[in-house]
């Protein structure tokens, strides 16, 4: 098994569907020859060429609707977005024509195109660069929205997401890029929809996705210490989103907590919150807690940045609270 | 051009005793655009139209049966029900959709251009849309993209002088949208949009031009609508005159005179038009008599199947 960073086994996901697949081409900005902005694509234009590794303009609206454009007729495109900020000016492409186009035409135009790109936060990138949208694109019907957390789970998801005929949003984290994991040297897919218990544990669920999975291990490992054996559930994809898993584990802990790295009003974990109530209600011995960025835009300043995001620590609190 | 015309006429009946729902932006007046257009295409080419795309449709050849069903809201409808007006699909004729927000669909056909270029094949696309949307960035976007990579797409301005009840004085820093082709580097041409062979010769000219691999063209098609925006618009900001003197200016008009000074008889168009309208009236009975959509269907299309 080899060890490989997060942005080498996206890369080498992409590499083996383009292998595979004419159809599949790679776009966005410096994407081919600068080798991607995180490097993700990194060795591509070499391996594929201009034709099927294109470098666009700053423009995302109108390489989104590219992308959307030439899935209408039977290209699977993956899109890149430098950052899923910039996705904010295609946001009328991937939810008005992206997310709807099969539907409004009755079945006759399946959509199958991946939008991925870095989000999250970054080290001290400031209000604009540093945000985490899965909640944005979660709430619509017609997505698929995937979070990865590991190298492992984001070679397995990638490859599940360029092969589905449906508009997958991939946010990698960016922060994620450089972290290393065992990769399995067989090829292999990870069905969407399908979570993983990071952790097993007793007496609290914890509910994350993405990087904040980070926090939640981290937290878990401080608890240990204090007797308190907690279970991690890695969603790794928010829609379709793997119910069962959490109810399972949350009749075994009876209580819940989801860590998020977005913003609290609205967010995804509220979703999850609520299905929990609903569907976990005669388990539960609390009520379920979330642990989000704080409810304001990113600062630059270090310390306000620490203070916003998610942390170990503050997962920590609140569970030994709920535990009380 | 007749049968848009009386397909509309209809559509506005059934609009107003409330047998259509939503909005329902029609053509009339605009015919000769889209008929002119669309003959310049071979059927393997692909038209991309706006929310006012029960013309286009037409004119590319589709049955006004599932077309008049889709407004119906039936499940006869060319897109099951599930579009309406404004979404009329059929990937079979190559009609890629009427789309609802004013310009995105324009690097939709610049996709569907890169697709064609990038599977080698010869299709060429041709793109309606309006003045108002040659306002927004996914115009400036789809056309900068389309020229740096030459794809073959046919850009086709129907400009009707009001985005919904802004006249394009109002809107537009130039007077000619298809200056704007210069700051792309690419083809331009405009036309006066009444004389349907005239639009064809022109669109032809550059659907040539894109299948050649030369890139796109921006054509600007003047043009007029004699309806309001959409069936809720009393169209109180232009004058009575206005409207007159591009009614005396009628396409169809225009169309028949010169369909006569070819020899056809009047009681032979007088015939045509009739055989028209009861091609019309069938289909507003299909629509009528067609089942709405089964309540199944609700959750299904949200995805596609699997591969």
């Amino acid at each position: 098994m080899a060890i490989l960073t997060y942005r080498e086994a996206l890369n080498r996901a992409m590499v083996e569907e383009m292998e595979k697949d004419p159809l599949i081409y790679l776009m966005g900005e410096e994407v081919g020859h600068y080798q991607g902005a995180y490097k993700v694509s990194q060795g591509m234009l070499d391996k594929f060429g201009e034709e099927r590794v294109i470098d666009t303009p700053i423009s995302e609206n109108g390489f989104a609707g590219i992308g959307v454009g030439s899935a209408m007729v039977g290209l699977r495109p993956i899109i890149e977005f430098m950052t899923w900020n910039f996705s904010l000016v295609a946001i009328d492409q991937i939810i008005n024509s992206a997310a709807k186009m099969n539907y409004m035409s009755g079945g006759q135009f399946p959509m199958p195109i991946v939008f991925r790109g870095a989000g999250g936060a970054g080290g001290r990138l400031g209000a604009q660069h540093s945000q985490a949208f899965e909640s944005w694109y979660a709430h619509c019907p017609g997505l698929k929205v995937v979070c990865p957390a590991t190298p492992k789970d984001a070679y397995g998801l990638l490859k599940s997401s360029i092969r589905d005929n449906n508009p997958t949003i991939f946010i990698e984290s960016e922060v994620l890029y450089g972290s290393k994991g065992e990769v399995p040297d067989d090829e292999y897919t990870i069905p969407l929809g399908l979570g993983e218990i990071k952790r097993k544990g007793t007496d609290i669920t914890l509910v994350t996705w993405s990087r904040a999975l980070s926090f939640a291990l981290e937290a878990a490992e401080i608890l240990e210490k204090e007797g308190i054996s907690v279970e991690i559930v890695d969603l790794r994809s928010l829609r379709p989103l793997d119910e069962n898993l959490i109810y399972e584990s949350v009749k075994k802990t009876n209580r819940a907590v989801v860590v998020e790295e977005g913003w609290p009003v609205a967010g995804f974990g509220a979703q999850i919150s609520h299905l929990i109530q609903k569907n976990a209600f005669s388990y539960l011995d609390h009520p379920v807690e979330r642990v989000t960025q704080m409810d304001v835009p990113m600062s630059y300043a270090a310390n306000l940045e620490r203070m916003s995001l998610p942390n170990a620590n503050r997962v920590a609190d609140t569970i030994r609270e709920m535990l009380r | 051009m007749v049968l848009i015309r009386k397909f509309e006429e209809a559509a506005a009946k059934a609009y107003s005793v409330g047998k259509i729902g939503g909005f329902l932006h029609l053509y009339i007046g605009q015919e000769a655009v889209g008929v002119g257009s669309i003959a310049a295409l071979t059927p393997h080419d692909y038209i991309v139209s706006t929310y006012r795309d029960h013309g286009h449709a037409l004119a590319r050849g589709l049955h006004p049966n599932p077309l008049m069903a889709e407004l119906f809201g039936k499940a006869t409808g060319i897109s099951k029900g599930n579009g309406g007006s404004m979404h009329f699909f059929d990937k079979n004729a190559h009609f890629m959709g009427g789309h609802g927000i004013v310009g995105g669909h324009i690097s939709l056909a610049a996709g569907i251009a890169f697709a064609s270029k990038y599977k080698k094949e010869d299709s060429v696309t041709i793109c309606f849309f309006g003045e108002g949307a040659a306002n927004i960035g996914s115009f400036h976007e789809g056309l900068n993209l389309a020229a740096i990579w030459k794809l073959p797409v046919v850009f086709i301005c129907e400009n009707n002088h009001y985005a919904m009840g802004t006249p394009e004085y109002r809107a537009l820093a130039v007077k000619d949208v298809s200056v704007r082709a210069y700051a792309y580097d690419i083809a331009r041409d405009h036309i006066e949009g009444d004389e349907v062979r005239k639009v064809r010769d022109h669109v032809k000219v550059a659907v040539d031009r894109a299948r050649r691999g030369e890139g796109p063209t921006l054509i600007e098609v003047s043009t007029y609508r004699f309806r309001g925006h959409s069936m809720s618009d009393p169209a109180k900001y232009r004058t009575k005159e206005e409207l007159e003197a591009y009614k005396k200016k009628d396409p169809l008009m225009r169309a028949r005179h010169e369909l006569e000074l070819g020899g056809l008889k009047p009681e032979e168009l007088d015939q045509m038009e009739l055989d028209i309208q009861t091609q019309i009236d069938d289909a507003y009975a299909f629509a009528e008599s067609s089942p709405e959509p089964p309540l199944s269907q609700l959750h299904k299309y949200v995805y596609a199947e699997d591969k």
